[in-house]
This record gives C-alpha cells, structure tokens and sequence, in this order.
C-alpha cells in the first residue's frame, strides 16, 4: 500500500513553522546571482504530519530494532543506544574539524584509547582509524602493500585470493594496481596449501584472506599459510569482516598477519545498512607503521596529544579530516562497556548461536561443508528446489514472517547459497522462531511452491521487480 | 536441458558455432538458467584480439556477476548490438538471437579441441 510522498501532501495553506523575517535586506549590493539563493521548492505540510509521515516509512522498512536481521557476513547486531548517548555528548558532537589541536585534547585522547584497543584485539602494534568502511579499508591495505615493496625497491604485480572472498576483495586489488589471481577451495572449504604454493610466485605481493572465510570456516592451516606467504617476502592480510567470530579468542597478529582491517559497523555494533556510515580501521605490524596514513596522532606525550603531518613515507591521505568520529566515537563506548571479557563472551555466544542454528536446520537445508562453524553458517536450498524455486524463494518469503533475508548466492562456491549469521544479541527464542520459520517454508516448498514465487506477501510492498529496477533504475522525483 | 549437438562447448558453459573461418559464441541455456535474469553485458569492441580461455566481456545478472570467456583465439568481428538494450535475449534465446560475438579465428581447427554436446552434457549433470 503505498503512502504519499511528503512532496504530494504539499499544501500552500500550511505553515509548518514560524519563522521570523530575515533581517538581511533582500537588496545587498555586488552580490553575484549565483550566490544568491533560489527560493526551495520545499512542501508545506503541518509538523505533526511530517512526524507522522517519517515514523510511518520507519515501520515500513526493516531494521535491526524491528526484527531479526541474519544478513550473513554483514554483522547486524543490535546497536546499543548508550553508544548513541556517548556520541551525542556536545564535547564529541560540538567539535569542529578544522578547530586547534590544543581545543581537543578529549577528541584526541578517546582516538588515541580506541588505536590503543584495537591494537590488543587485533595483536598487531599500530593502527589507523581514518578508512569510511570495509572496502576502503581493503584499499587502504593495498595501498600500504604497495608502498612497502616500492620502499624495498619491488614492483610486485599479483595479489592473491581464495575463490571464497568477499566482492570487494578484487575490486580493491585491481583499483590499487595489483592483478587479482584466484585460489581453489579444497573440499574441508579452507585454502588449498598445495595450489597456494603453486600460485606464490616472486611478483606475488600478498594474500587476502577473510579468517573465519565467508563459508563461517576457521582458515585452521593459517599458520602454513602465513609461513608459505612470508617465505617468498609477500604479505598477508586479513579481510577482518568476520572479526565478530575472534575476539577475545584469537588475534590476527598472533596468526602472522601482516595487515588487517576492521568493520567497526560490523564488530563494534555502529549502526549500518542505511544506519550510519562505515568505519574501516587498518592494524598492521611495526615495518609497516611509518607507511600510515596522515595525519597520525602523535603518541610522544600523551598528555598532549597532538597531530602527525610529518611522516614522509605516509601514503597520504585516505579520508577527509580524521574518518568518521562520531562513529570512533560510539565503537570506543561499544569497546569500554563491554571490556575483555565482555568480548570473549560476544564471539562465543556468536559462534554458538551459529551452531545452534547449523544443528537445528541440517536435517533438511543441505551443509556443502558440514564442519563446526563459526559466527556464520552457510546452506545450500539444493533440497528446496521444487518447480524451480531457489535460494531467493526462500529469502523472500522470510520478510513474510519479519525476518531479513539471509545473504544469497553467496559465498560463489555454494550452490545457491543461504549465508546466515544470527550474532551474539539474538535471544534463544528468537533463534528458535526463526529454525521453525525455516522449516515451514521448507515445507511450503513442496506444497506451495507457487505462493513462494510470489512471496513476500504480507509487506508493504510485494515482490518487486528487481530486473527493471536494475535496468531502468527509476529513484527521481519529479512532481 | 538445451544442448544442440552442432555446437561445441566450453567448461565455462559457453558455446561456439564455426563457420569456415568464423565462429560464434555465446553463453548456453544451462550458464543462463544459473545466472537468471540478465540486465547488463560488458562487451568489447570490433576489432579486438581475444585470446583463448581469457575474460572478454562481463556479464551481470541479478543473482551475480560473471566473466565471458573466449573459447578460441582470434579477432572480433562483429558484436551484438542487439543486446545493449535487450540483454534478456540472452535468457531468451541463448543460441539464437542472444549470440554474443563473432571471431575471426587464428586456427579454425581450434574449435575441434573444445567440448562436444555429449561432453558438455555430461560435465552440467555432475
């Protein structure tokens, strides 16, 4: 049932506010017309009515605070609201970016707290916190790469990657200049140790890995991998995306690797998909320290910490200003609430809820890789294949019952791919609804498979047609 | 399944049809079915060499997005133009109208060392 735009409940007679007149003159002499403003064509609409209307379309849409959300990889904790308190503090919200180092001296120190435990959890002895997101921090690694064999006098030309890798991790190695090469999977869905050390040439200049991968697998030969990678003078990274499934229990640095980044939108509960903005730290070993990008927070006198421009062999900068504060912000609150052990028990209860669901749903979803899993577990609908329907019948007909869709025809190893990842915030109850949902549209794959084509039914929009909308993407309004 | 037995097939499911010196390619009823709806293709221009087993094009469906790749070395000839604005020929019509490009062949003797029906048909029920 579609609602009216605000721009079609535009009513001239309405005044919203009343704003006093403005006592500029309208007639300021040598003001150039293009700086002069427009009248807004904005709609009139009385104010309880625009409250009404955005709470509306909030109902309308699913969100994390409105049901379960078991998109796979992307981490849809619930996002604790005292991390929104903490980061509307005026100390943190007030601050202006261009505003003297010495006026924010707090801003400085929360940043320099939060690089100071990402570093512990991650095990690796610096980081930066400037990337907007995953990808950009992908980016920002290979980039480091980079400057790390020119500075040895290297042009490596080849970044290597599992065939399970996330999207992203391709796009960054061709945009930093590198040539992507593949790595088969073997049947335990881990990296293949043999075709790795075939493929580890000279011109190799590292390997992305995502430890736990996409199919919800500890990469359990990392120590070989690390070793094999190291020995040819390559780095290895690590697409820290699943970090959810680590903390407190194992640490990147620990397992030799060289570069990690971090989704604080994922791990650090920071809202995200449509939420907020990303957050993508990077945390690298000490050789690779003096290659971060500025500005750095200078750490000599902590008591007055101030900003790093000087570092001639940076990579520049990757972000404006200082990344996303706000968002540094709420990840420190996030970091200080829960504590160490707070942590552990966050990856713990992720990887038994994970389990919890793997177990309740093998007799009937088929588990290509049917291994203990970690935050995330990954089926194939190869069971529920009548009359044609596939995974994406399935993810449809879950919104039916006000449950996001798993990640689909994801990892691309996985034929037909439903990618689930509960996290550690879901209740026992809430798992529990969602197994029995699953299982009865199991069942209505056999019964009915027409109504699942057609699924959802129940939303506020049915099922809609997602090849026009990729091949005449239509978003403007035009009144 | 859709399989013409005059056609010879690739493990990356495309099919090619040799004309003398010529050969078709395009993408088989089987690689279009997994890939579902169609909305964009990537494509090259006459006149570029292609190189056998090497990425040519881009395909993108819905579901996901997948590399073209050239059965036989050679030089493009002709492009379907078609396609630009109705990628979904493709889905409908994967041997006919959805043909993808034309090649001049390096070696029209290549074609012999790719896939039969039989073969391919054999390697998609696996």
């Amino acid at each position: 049932m579609p609602i009216p735009l605000i721009f079609e409940q535009n009513n001239p007679a309405i005044h919203c506010s009343h704003i006093p007149k403005s006592d500029i003159p309208d007639d300021v002499q040598g003001l150039p017309d293009d700086l002069r403003r427009q009248e807004l064509d904005l709609p009139q609409v009385a104010e309880p009515e625009v409250m009404r209307h955005f709470v509306n379309l909030s109902t309308m849409n699913h969100h994390v605070d409105k049901g379960f959300y078991p998109l796979g990889s992307c981490t849809m904790k619930y996002n604790p609201k005292v991390n929104e308190n903490i980061s509307a503090l005026p100390g943190f919200a007030g601050l202006h970016p261009y505003q003297p180092a010495s006026t924010i001296q707090g801003a400085l120190k929360m940043m320099l707290s939060l690089e100071e435990w990402l570093c512990e959890i991650t095990g690796l002895p610096a980081v930066t916190l400037q990337p907007a997101a995953g990808s950009h921090g992908e980016l920002t690694g290979m980039f480091l790469t980079q400057a790390y064999h020119l500075a040895n006098g290297e042009h490596r030309k080849k970044v290597l990657i599992p065939d399970s890798s996330h999207g992203t991790n391709p796009a960054s190695i061709v945009m930093a200049g590198f040539e992507p090469v593949h790595i088969p999977s073997n049947e335990r869905g881990r990296i293949d140790i043999a075709a790795l050390q075939n493929a580890l040439k000279p011109d190799v200049a590292a390997l992305m890995v995502t430890n736990p991968s996409t199919l919800g697998l500890f990469e359990d030969q990392i120590d070989e991998v690390a070793e094999a990678v190291h020995s040819i003078g390559a780095l290895l990274y690590m697409d820290g995306a699943n970090m959810n499934a680590l903390m407190g229990l194992a640490r990147p640095g620990d397992m030799g690797f060289d570069i990690v980044h971090l989704n604080l939108h994922k791990t650090f509960s920071t809202p995200h998909g449509g939420g907020g903005p990303g957050s993508g730290p990077v945390a690298v070993i000490a050789e690779l320290e003096k290659f971060l990008p500025i500005p750095r927070i200078k750490v000599d006198g902590v008591e007055n910490p101030d900003w790093d421009w000087d570092r001639p062999d940076s990579i520049g900068r990757v972000q404006s200003f200082f990344g996303n504060f706000s968002i540094l912000v709420r990840a420190a609150a996030y970091i200080r609430s829960l504590g160490g052990e707070g942590f552990k028990n966050v990856s713990e209860t992720a990887i038994l809820n994970a389990n919890y669901i793997r177990t309740r749903l093998m007799d009937i979803y088929k588990l290509p890789y049917n291994d203990l899993c970690m935050h995330e577990v990954v089926f194939s609908a190869d069971n529920q294949s009548n009359d044609g329907l596939k995974a994406v019948n399935i993810a449809k007909r879950l919104l039916d019952f006000g449950i996001h869709a798993p990640t689909i025809n994801f990892p691309l190893i996985v034929h037909e791919a439903l990618m689930i990842e509960p996290t550690e915030t879901e209740t026992l109850g809430t798992l529990d609804n969602f197994i029995e949902v699953m299982r009865r549209i199991d069942q209505e794959v056999n019964e009915t498979p027409e109504m699942l084509k057609n699924a959802p039914l129940k939303t506020p929009v049915f099922r809609l047609d997602e090849v026009m909308a990729a091949r005449k993407l239509d978003v403007k309004y035009e009144g | 399944m859709n399989i013409p037995s005059d056609l010879h097939y690739t493990k990356d499911h495309e099919w090619v049809k040799g004309e003398g010196e010529e050969a078709t390619v395009g993408i088989t009823d089987w690689a279009q079915g997994e890939l579902g709806d169609i909305v964009y293709l990537e494509l090259p221009e006459v006149g570029k060499i292609v190189i056998s087993g090497k990425p040519f094009g881009t395909i993108e469906a819905v579901k996901a997005a997948s590399e073209i790749f050239a059965p036989v070395a050679g030089e493009i000839v002709a492009v379907n133009g078609m396609l630009e604005d109705s990628p979904e020929l493709i889905n409908k019509s994967p041997y006919d109208d959805g043909w993808i490009i034309k090649i001049h062949l390096s070696d029209p003797e290549e074609i012999d060392t790719l896939l039969s029906a039989d073969d391919y048909g054999k390697l998609i029920e696996v």
